[in-house]
């Protein structure tokens, strides 16, 4: 049978290549997005490219207490759920936090919140299926916090231990759980950045997410070469580190 | 593959740095407005400067790669503009449809097949990729949005069509694509002595074949002068014997050489061996269609071979009535400049008119060249071959051209003035203002 896959936040360059790679094996693909014109747009492509079924629905993580719906909604439409891919986030201007706890909090609820508000219907549900794979995009800033970015790390960090809590209480009921830990991807969240030999492509994040899906792995860095870097970042000493402007 | 950070040409001259390059992912995004002038950059695969936009912006469209519908039951296909070639292939192959028009690369985006108007190894029977399209849209500098076809703004369709990325930004496209029973080609390649052959050969029966094109000694003098080998291909009937495989792994040139390798030495050798590997005067063969369209698509950034400072390539076409002369003397002053050509390619165009107001392919003859960039005796040897084709009141083609002067543009493009009314006043690149002297 073809997988059924939700992505939430499928408008993002790493959704939207990842939710192709499972078009072309045939999947079922429910897309969830604040922009839906855009998502029925990729819907459009994805169904070219070999999707069974593609359904499109209106999904906003600053609107709370949504999540539950969004799950139900997908769960029915695709007749339960093999692969969830949680995608969505902002990029937060670090001094903007700096200088303000409302913005903080809401980079917070984005970034973090918004995806335990899924995760906690979606673990459930996989739970009593006993199947499934929860994926979900972290990031490698959420490794170790720095001063350049450490609301956004902040949030990335809170999901990777909930994950790693998750992950503790669903492998023995046969629930997979991933964490994916991107480092620079040249996406339009970092049009803005000068690009260097770091900086990989959506594609071939994609690539290695659904890879990584498929071998049923814990934690992900992509590229491979952020395991080694984030290792070197977590093993200064603080003494150190407290004079780098990383 | 790697993020992209770094927007040349694929002659990679001349070098240009453009103030901004701002991606485009979405085709309901406009056209920013910013300071100067914007460009749409697809996959970087003209060789000079009509894909460059110094000092100013570029719109990355690679994101614009998506398919809208495709019918596998009439071959009808729409898609963004910035979908390559090779992902229509990969999509559409197994379904038993190909390319109704393609160059020999795949590497490039259907925004810039049109924007070129690009021709392929079968013009002679079906035009240019732009003779293809249906109806496409394109968003204005203005905001504006708007569907262009034969039928609907028809000036501004046959604008668009070979106008260089300079009448707004093509969000998307409709054409139509070719059945083919699988992915083969029967091929046959005749090894022909001097270049009038080459000409019976061209316009003898050799016209009904499906795609032809030739592959010129261009060191070679004196009586052999103009030798090569011919080729020709039609899409392999349903039942074929001895189908070989898809071609495999792609090698790639992995860094810059510090020099040239396509030097003296290395060319001759090069070409004497091409054209003695074919022992036999003609020779048939069923191949895979990738090594028949696309033989340099196997080598990734084959372009680099040409050292740091890079090639320009030349490609005219002259009037089939002095056809033989002008094609004999430019091969003769190539040979004597002993700048020999790496890739020297020559076909007759068929007598399709136009699709657009600027497209380089017109009843005529056509010969390729490409040249590594020595300096002033590259340009020097260009000036003597742009007399012989201003003579022949030829053109040469804009998608391969660095440094064509704005006479020659003027000369060889006659509804220069038409096309002219229909350019996006936000709308510019390096190459525009280098033939018209326009404001940046």
């Amino acid at each position: 049978m073809s997988a059924r896959v939700l992505i939430v936040g499928a408008t993002s360059a790493i959704a939207e290549a990842v939710a192709r790679r499972y078009a072309a094996q045939g999947a079922a693909l429910f897309l969830a997005a604040r922009r839906t014109d855009r998502a029925a747009v990729i819907a459009d492509d994805l169904r070219v490219r070999g999707a069974a079924a593609v359904t499109v629905a209106a999904y906003d993580a600053t609107v709370r207490d949504t999540a539950d719906a969004l799950v139900a909604a997908a769960w029915e439409a695709l007749g339960g759920i093999d692969v969830a891919l949680i995608a969505h986030g902002s990029l937060p201007d670090q001094p903007a936090c700096a200088a303000s706890a409302v913005l903080t909090r809401q980079e917070l609820e984005v970034n973090a919140l918004s995806v335990i508000d899924l995760l906690t219907p979606l673990a459930n549900r996989m739970a009593s299926a006993r199947h499934g794979t929860l994926a979900v995009i972290g990031s490698v800033a959420g490794d170790r916090g720095r001063q350049s970015n450490y609301v956004y790390g902040a949030a990335k960090g809170c999901l990777a231990v909930f994950m790693q809590g998750l992950a503790h209480r669903l492998t023995p009921v046969g629930v997979r759980v991933l964490t994916i830990k991107p480092g620079f991807v040249d996406t339009p969240m970092t049009a803005a950045f000068p690009k260097g030999p770091l900086w990989a492509s959506p594609q071939t994040v994609a690539r290695d997410i659904q890879r990584a899906i498929e071998r049923g792995a814990q934690v992900l860095y992509t590229p491979w070469f952020w395991r080694w870097i984030m290792l070197v970042i977590r093993l200064i000493p603080t003494s150190i580190f407290q004079r780098t402007r990383l | 593959m790697d993020a992209q950070t770094s927007f040349p040409s694929w002659g990679r001259y001349p070098p240009a740095t453009p103030a901004r390059v701002l991606p485009v992912r979405f085709r309901d995004q406009a056209v920013p407005r910013v300071a100067g002038s914007v460009l749409p950059y697809g996959n970087g695969r003209s060789y000079g400067d009509s894909c460059l936009n110094n000092g100013g912006t570029l719109l990355a469209t690679r994101g614009l790669d998506r398919f809208l519908a495709f019918d596998p039951s009439t071959g009808l296909i729409r898609c963004e503009a910035g979908v390559l070639l090779s992902e229509i292939l990969s999509l559409t192959v197994g379904y038993g449809w190909f390319l109704p028009v393609t160059p020999g690369t795949r590497l490039i985006t259907v925004g810039g097949a049109i924007a070129n108007d690009v021709h392929g190894k079968n013009h002679h029977l079906a035009g240019t990729f732009g003779h293809q399209v249906t109806c496409l849209e394109l968003v204005r500098g203005s905001g504006e949005r708007m569907r262009c076809s034969a039928t609907e703004r028809a000036d501004l369709f046959a604008a668009t069509i070979g106008g260089l990325g300079l009448t707004g930004l093509i969000t998307w496209a409709e054409f139509r694509l070719k059945r083919i029973a699988n992915p083969y080609v029967q091929v046959e390649r005749t090894r022909f002595d001097r270049l009038d052959d080459f000409f019976d050969l061209a316009l003898g029966a050799e016209r009904e074949r499906e795609y032809t094109v030739a592959w010129i000694d261009c060191l070679a003098t004196g009586r052999h002068l103009g030798r090569g080998i011919y080729m020709a291909g039609t899409h392999a009937a349903p039942t074929c014997e001895g189908a070989p495989g898809a071609p495999g792994r792609t090698l790639s040139v992995p860094f810059d050489p510090p020099v040239s390798l396509i030097a003296g030495p290395t060319l001759k050798t090069f070409n004497e061996l091409f054209y003695r590997k074919q022992f036999r005067r003609v020779q048939t063969g069923l191949e895979h269609y990738a090594p028949f369209f696309y033989p340099l698509d196997g080598i990734d950034q084959w372009n680099r071979i040409y050292g740091p400072k890079g090639f320009l390539q030349y490609q005219s076409v002259v009037p089939m009535a002095l056809g033989r002369d002008v094609t004999r003397e430019m091969l003769q002053c190539i040979a004597r400049s002993g700048q020999g050509s790496f890739l020297s390619v020559l076909k007759v165009f068929g007598d399709r008119p136009p699709a657009g107001l600027l497209s380089f392919p017109r009843p005529g003859v056509t010969l390729a060249l490409d040249f590594p960039f020595k300096g002033p005796s590259t340009l020097r040897l260009f000036e003597t071959l742009d007399a012989l084709v201003t003579q022949a009141g030829g053109a040469i083609y804009p998608a391969k051209d660095a440094r064509m002067s704005p006479a020659l543009f003027a000369s060889g493009y006659p509804r220069l003035d038409e096309f002219r009314r229909h350019l996006d006043p936000a709308f510019s690149s390096s190459f525009w203002r280098r033939v018209t002297g326009d404001a940046p």
